[in-house]
């Protein structure tokens, strides 16, 4: 018996092509030339810093994957993370001081979240209404609310310990990262290794296939839209506990522009179908590593959203000449 | 009769490597109607889309008025004065009547479209054409006669002497058809020449001034339509002995495994009563948009029924989904593989699984054991891919009809649809499917065959239902059954009553 059977394995690299592997490799050529390019690239606190920044991000482009995988499309999530970000610290106030507190926080973040996701998802669902039409609209709808409940004012949490999950560390790396990859994990197994996930896959290739080989088409359309809502909620309340606070004019300002993008970059298909999570973990860190260079190198701020946009362009260029 | 237009010398059409057109030689006459007739895959659609540039000829020529002409694209055809009016309109409903009259031929002054003229033309010509269509109508306002109308009068706007008609009539209303009738008329005084497909015999024999008919992409006959009647119509079309395909019919039980009675969908479904036994072949004959695959889609729940009743085994059964049909063990495999039966980007298991999947699941999917039931099912339908994880879009249509039964298979049917089971697929392929067709009969499985081609559910069922608009004509057992009942049946000529 050999100990390695290895032709299994060959098999299997030869399935996977390059559009598969191209996100990878680009992240690989991209801390290569980071590393050359800048000195405080690759020191541990930077690297944290890099991974922290991409997390919040990230977590709403794990959830993104779900809905872009299934035909659609959420727009909804930055201002969303900016209500649930006011909602939990009001929350957090209102209970008062102490873990009880915060836990409440999380939790109602995490539920509200969800609530938000599912009214997207029956509005679309139900009313049928194209995703991005009904996602522009509450994108609108939630910016609009956090102002009102927060008189356009920054809201600031008073609990002591609020503070200690989005700035905590384990083995020193921030807690946030911690949940994003953990998340990350969960997400995958959930796209990969569940029959929801692969409903998710054939409801994007094909509906009328799908409607016909008995999966609840909208069922799962909407439950992607719980999922995109839930990860905004955890992203949320990470983001209100590492500044104690929430700017309800500024928080998740262009979010949904990143975690898309993120999606994107990562090799999954706008129009549905295919994609990884672990591909979108990928894109989040690309864009994160992205951003931190020009900061480094010291290249206007203002170019930063150019360079993303070059980037988008590129993945969704490699991405079309490996359909063809 | 004057000169030919067109001379259309020994024409060969082969997709990839299959001949579907065998050397056609015709010519069409000036300002004459030439009926086309044949049975589903007889090749009449394939010449027509010849003539009119969708398709390239893999050999042949084509002369007009005496000239060989290259017609390698619609615009050719276009130039020619060739004009196909489809079956779906390509009108722009947000538009009016002439500016889709001159969509694409606008009149301009200068940089500025010249509205006026172009209301004014296209009202001359409807003038011309005896209707009484407003130029400014908009088309989403239009019925679907008055739609026709305007592509026909596009067509005559690019000054195309040479009509073809793909099934004009199955659109219209029984009034409409009056009209469309006084139309050719109108147009045969101007000179247009018009090439006419039709499954209804009746009004080919009315309308046309000579018939071509065609049978496995073999020009049959061409006869004056004086010379031929309704019978001898139906009998070029089929006329042809069953060859040895099909395997021998196997003896079914009585026990009724499934009956449907007085199934109705208003406007598509009239009264539908049927039942099938254990281990027994029912087939379904008709023309395309019968009420076959409407009938077959109500059983499984995909439509909505406005009245009927289904018992399975003898319990009466309520089928409001897909999902209560499967498990009730019926299983249909819809005649649009591509649209609604596989996902094209996934591979062989995750198709195979995709109904089944719970049975894969232990918290999560079992890869291994679906990987190995798709093996099974590769092996056993001798299922031809590069890998088990190639894309379904990567194989062959018989290949892919092969993946399509495995995912129905899957679900353990006791009971299975199959509707135009061998659409676009090579003999060979269509042998294995008749013979995996009758080891399901021996094994008690009980199968409902829904198929344009006579042939087939003649060769394969033991009892035939016929229907015409959307309601069951005929029903044929044993001896009964031969092409020509069918074909009154499916052409309304006979009904059960009289039979």
């Amino acid at each position: 018996m050999a100990m390695f059977e290895l032709s299994p394995m060959i098999t299997r690299l030869k399935r996977l092509d390059i559009a598969t592997y191209a996100p990878f490799i680009a992240l690989l050529l991209l801390i290569l030339f980071s590393s050359i390019a800048s000195e405080h690239f690759l020191m541990p606190r930077n690297i944290t810093n890099v991974l922290r920044q991409v997390s919040y991000t990230g977590i709403i482009a794990l959830g993104m994957t779900f809905v872009i995988i299934a035909g659609g499309i959420d727009l909804s999530v930055g201002s969303m993370v900016a209500l649930v970000g006011v909602l939990s610290i009001m929350i957090i106030n209102g209970v008062g001081d102490g873990w009880w507190a915060v836990a409440m926080a999380v939790s109602s973040a995490i539920a509200l979240g969800g609530v938000f996701g599912a009214i997207n998802g029956l509005v679309i669902t139900r009313g049928k209404v194209a995703s991005f039409i009904a996602t522009l609209a509450t994108m609108s709808i939630f910016r609009s609310m956090t102002l009102y409940i927060s008189d356009a004012g920054e809201v600031v949490s008073q609990n002591q310990h609020f503070a200690d999950i989005g700035g905590g560390y384990l083995w020193a790396i921030p807690y946030p990262v911690w949940i994003f990859l953990l998340l990350a994990v969960a997400y995958h197994i959930l796209l990969k290794h569940s029959a929801f996930g692969r409903h998710v896959c054939a409801v994007g290739s094909n509906a009328k296939v799908a409607s016909y080989s008995a999966i609840k088409v909208r069922w799962v359309y909407f439950l992607t839209f719980v999922i995109a809502g839930v990860s905004v909620g955890i992203s949320a309340v990470l983001l209100a506990s590492r500044l104690n606070s929430v700017s309800p004019g500024d928080a998740g300002l262009f979010y949904e522009l990143d975690a898309i993008a993120a999606v994107v970059i990562g090799g999954t298909a706008l129009s549905g179908g295919k994609g990884t999570i672990w591909g979108t973990v990928i894109g989040a860190i690309i864009l994160g590593i992205i951003n931190n260079m020009l900061n480094l190198m010291g290249i206007s701020p203002y170019l930063q959203g150019m360079v993303k946009g070059l980037v988008i362009l590129t993945a969704v260029l490699v991405q079309f000449k490996g359909d063809r | 009769m004057n000169d030919p237009i067109m001379q259309i010398r020994g024409i060969v059409k082969e997709f990839s490597g299959v001949r579907v057109l065998h050397k056609i030689t015709l010519d069409i006459y000036t300002g004459e109607v030439l009926g086309v007739l044949g049975e589903n895959g007889a090749g009449k659609s394939t010449l027509l889309k010849i003539i009119s540039g969708i398709y390239t000829k893999t050999s042949g020529s084509i002369k007009i008025d005496g000239n060989e002409v290259s017609v390698q694209s619609t615009a050719d055809a276009k130039r020619l004065g060739i004009a196909m009016i489809p079956q779906e309109f390509n009108l722009i409903s947000s538009l009016n009547v002439f500016e889709n009259i001159f969509l694409g031929n606008e009149i301009k002054k200068s940089f500025f479209l010249n509205k006026s003229e172009m209301r004014n033309k296209a009202s001359t010509l409807l003038k011309e054409l005896e209707t009484d269509l407003n130029p400014d109508a908009l088309i989403e306002n239009l019925s679907v006669a008055q739609k026709q109308m305007v592509e026909i009068a596009k067509a005559l706007v690019n000054d195309s002497r040479i009509l073809i008609m793909d099934e004009p009539t199955t659109v219209l209303t029984d009034h409409e058809v009056e009209i469309f009738f006084n139309l050719v008329e109108k147009l045969k005084q101007r000179g247009v020449t018009i090439i006419f497909i039709s499954h209804k015999l009746k009004e080919v024999k009315l309308l046309c001034d000579r018939l071509a008919i065609l049978r496995d992409g073999h020009l049959v006959s061409v006869d004056e339509v004086s010379e031929i009647d309704e019978e001898d119509m139906a009998r070029k079309m089929v006329g042809r002995e069953l060859n040895q395909i099909y395997p021998q019919r196997t003896e079914h039980t009585d026990e009724v495994v499934l009956k449907v009675t007085n199934l109705s969908i208003k406007g598509v479904l009239n009264n539908i009563n049927f039942d099938l036994k254990k281990g027994e072949v029912l087939g379904f004959a008709g023309l395309i948009g019968a009420g076959r695959t409407e009938t077959a889609e109500a059983v499984m729940g995909l439509r909505k029924k406005d009245s009927g009743e289904i018992e399975i085994n003898s319990q009466k059964v309520h089928i409001n989904s897909i999902a209560d049909a499967v498990s009730h063990n019926l299983a249909y495999l819809s005649e649009d593989r591509q649209g609604k039966g596989l996902v094209m980007n996934f591979d062989i298991p995750k198709n195979i699984t995709l109904i089944s999947l719970s049975a894969y699941v232990k918290g999560l999917i079992q890869h291994k054991k679906e990987q190995q039931v798709a093996r099974e099912y590769v092996k056993r339908f001798d299922i031809k891919a590069a890998s088990l994880h190639s894309n379904l879009a990567n194989l062959s249509g018989g290949n892919q009809q092969k993946v399509y039964l495995s995912k129905w298979m899957d679900t353990q049917p006791n009971i299975l649809i199959l509707d135009e089971p061998t659409r676009g697929i090579d003999v060979n392929t269509k042998k294995e499917i008749y013979h995996f067709i009758r080891s399901l009969t021996e094994q008690g499985v009980s199968i409902i065959v829904i198929s344009s081609e006579l042939e087939e559910v003649m060769g394969l069922s033991h009892r035939i239902m016929v229907m015409r608009s959307g309601q069951i004509m005929g029903e044929l057992t044993g001896d009964a059954i031969n092409e020509k009942e069918i074909m009154y049946y499916a052409a309304g000529l006979k009904t059960m009553s009289q039979a």
